[in-house]
């Protein structure tokens, strides 16, 4: 009879998970949807024909695949080239803003630095320094150097530390150096390793999980960045985003189109396919590294303090 | 003995130097020099000159001028400031809820996660004013349902937020990725022990939300709402960068005037961390009993 009843109570409290379960399901889905709304939005309004979009019935059906959009607009962002720029830059800048903080973050995690307490405080204050106020006086800089159009004005602070974001990058890297274990450190140094080496070949490799993360969160920074890039490198300097901040003048450049002609308007087919382009290149590299993205935020430990 | 221990702390602190040298010559040409730079240009008149710029003092004139005679500057200032102070509490309860959501032991957890990640990645200045523009992060049109009319029929305290709720759905939900991951991380690491506890005491999932799992978030949702301030304020379709753009070449007051608009704007978002960290942080007293 107790049995029975423990059963009973077991199979009903088995029926509540579920429902809950349902219920979560439901909520997850449903916001799911949410987020890829816009998604769907741009992808279902670029395959549709200029007739379809003004065609109130249609909403969700295009009546006909017609992808000559995609032609357009490859041409218009100078698709290859653009890609090209914006994989090297976003690559250089990456690259050097990783080593430059994980540097720093070395420093402050294994060294006895003076004024330690000070270079944290101001890690903090560059992190929310926005960037308006110092893109004025770093285009009179580069400016007086000439250096001004020319990608060096992004690439020099990335290389330096100063890059977008860079002091998150400092204290992650800074934590992960200090969890690690100091004595291996101490033995290759007794094995005559200098300091420099052990960084290289003792410390670096330990972090790799965070190299990984600082890269690629950077990468995408980098990728997408268009404030400084258009103010430093200028507009026309083609990253992939850049292209499409000034799709609609290139477009009506290469297709000046006599109002009457309905078909080369410029509309938001041509606006979708041209952000859908853009964004696919991020879009193929999330789906491979969508794991480090995910899990180096876990456990990046950027989550106290 | 003790003169060689000491050396070999200097060494020390001298190899940590080195170490840090790129940083700290970044800092200084990157970031204190441009810092400083900018607060002396929003007090100068600007002229070009042909050997560079020449700068006279001028004092308070821009910060005064964009008060008195740039209505634009307010409008956006007030419009973006709105924005930043009605969207921070919502992103970060939103991403609080995602957490929850995905903290629960569910197949498919990790896809999910992974869904409501991605906005992260492609959210960039160029691909938010092409979907905003074209309508595409609106997804309900709320001005056609009854419910509108009766939201707008509500006061204004009420109602402004929940239309902006309306309104905003997918840019809250896009913008929570990051806060969304920080806050899950939080939440994995509270201990099951506790909530075992507090249920053999007779607490609820209600009162174990309230009395647990909010405490404990409290450090991740600090975070959260700072990196939420500093990530708003610093998006390219903020009406007040495009309003610093804007005015950079102006030619009557250029640099000078944008320089003076970006430290208000700086100001304002200071401002807003200040008030949120005043909200968040921790009461000492209470805790320490």
């Amino acid at each position: 009879m107790a049995s029975k009843n423990l059963l009973l109570a077991k199979s009903k409290a088995h029926g509540k998970n579920i429902a809950i379960n349902a219920v979560f399901y439901f909520l997850l889905i449903s916001i799911g949807f949410v987020y890829l709304y816009p998604l769907l939005y741009m992808i279902i309004t670029s395959l549709m024909t200029t007739e379809d979009l003004i065609n109130p019935t249609i909403m969700w059906v295009p009546t006909r695949l017609d992808l000559s959009n995609f032609e357009m607009v490859w041409s218009v962002l100078e698709y290859p080239k653009s890609l090209v720029i914006s994989i090297v830059f976003s690559v250089i800048c990456a690259g050097l803003q990783t080593i430059s903080c994980a540097l720093m973050g070395y420093a402050l995690a294994r060294f006895p630095v003076p004024l330690k307490r000070l270079w944290m405080v101001l890690l903090i204050v560059v992190f929310i320094i926005p960037s308006d106020v110092l893109t004025i006086p770093r285009y009179v800089l580069f400016n007086s150097y000439n250096l001004i159009g020319s990608p060096l004005a992004m690439i020099l602070p990335a290389a330096l530390g100063q890059g977008l974001k860079s002091s998150i990058f400092v204290l992650i890297f800074m934590q992960s150096f200090a969890s690690c274990p100091k004595s291996f450190d101490e033995a290759a140094q007794l094995d005559g390793a200098g300091r420099l080496r052990v960084f290289a070949k003792i410390a670096l490799p330990m972090a790799v999980p965070v190299i990984v993360l600082c890269v690629i969160f950077s990468l995408v920074g980098y990728w997408n960045e268009t404030a400084q890039t258009s103010m430093l490198v200028g507009s026309d300097f083609g990253t992939l985003p850049l292209q499409l901040q000034s799709f609609d003048s290139l477009f009506k450049n290469e297709f000046p189109t006599s109002f009457g002609d309905e078909a080369n308007r410029l509309n938001e087919r041509y606006q979708f396919s041209a952000t859908l382009l853009v964004i696919a290149p991020l879009v193929i590299f999330y789906l491979f590294m969508q794991k480090q993205f995910v899990k180096g935020i876990e456990s990046a430990g950027i989550t106290g303090e | 003995m003790q003169k060689s221990k000491l050396t070999l702390k200097t060494k020390d602190a001298l190899t940590g130097g080195a170490f840090m040298l790129p940083w700290l010559i970044g800092l200084l040409v990157f970031t204190m020099y441009p810092f400083f730079y900018s607060i002396w240009l929003s007090l100068c008149q600007v002229e070009f000159t042909p050997n560079g710029i020449a700068t006279t003092f001028v004092g308070f004139k821009w910060y005064a001028e964009a008060f008195t005679a740039d209505a634009n500057f307010i409008k956006n200032m007030t419009s973006t400031m709105e924005s930043i102070i009605f969207s921070t509490p919502m992103i970060v309860v939103a991403a609080v809820i995602l957490a929850l959501l995905l903290n629960r032991s569910l197949r498919g957890r990790a896809f999910f996660r992974v869904l409501y990640f991605f906005p992260v990645i492609i959210i960039s200045g160029p691909v938010m004013s092409k979907l905003m523009g074209n309508d595409a992060t609106t997804i309900v049109h709320p001005d056609q349902y009854a419910i509108y009319q009766v939201l707008e029929g509500l006061p204004e305290l009420i109602s402004t937020p929940l239309l902006y709720i309306f309104d905003n759905i997918v840019l809250i939900l896009w913008y929570s990725g990051v806060q969304m991951l920080i806050i899950l991380a939080g939440l994995q690491k509270i201990g099951d022990p506790i909530y075992e506890a507090a249920s053999i005491d007779g607490a609820g999932a209600w009162e174990k939300f309230w009395k647990i799992t909010l405490p404990y978030l409290r450090p991740m949702i600090l975070v959260s709402a700072a990196y939420t301030i500093v990530d708003l304020s610093g998006m390219t379709t903020t009406k007040m960068h495009t309003h610093i753009v804007n005015n950079m070449m102006n030619t009557i007051k250029p640099y000078s005037y944008s320089s003076a608009l970006s430290w208000l704007y700086a100001l304002a978002v200071l401002i807003v961390l200040g008030i949120m960290f005043l909200i968040l942080m921790e009461r000492r007293p209470r805790r320490g009993k």
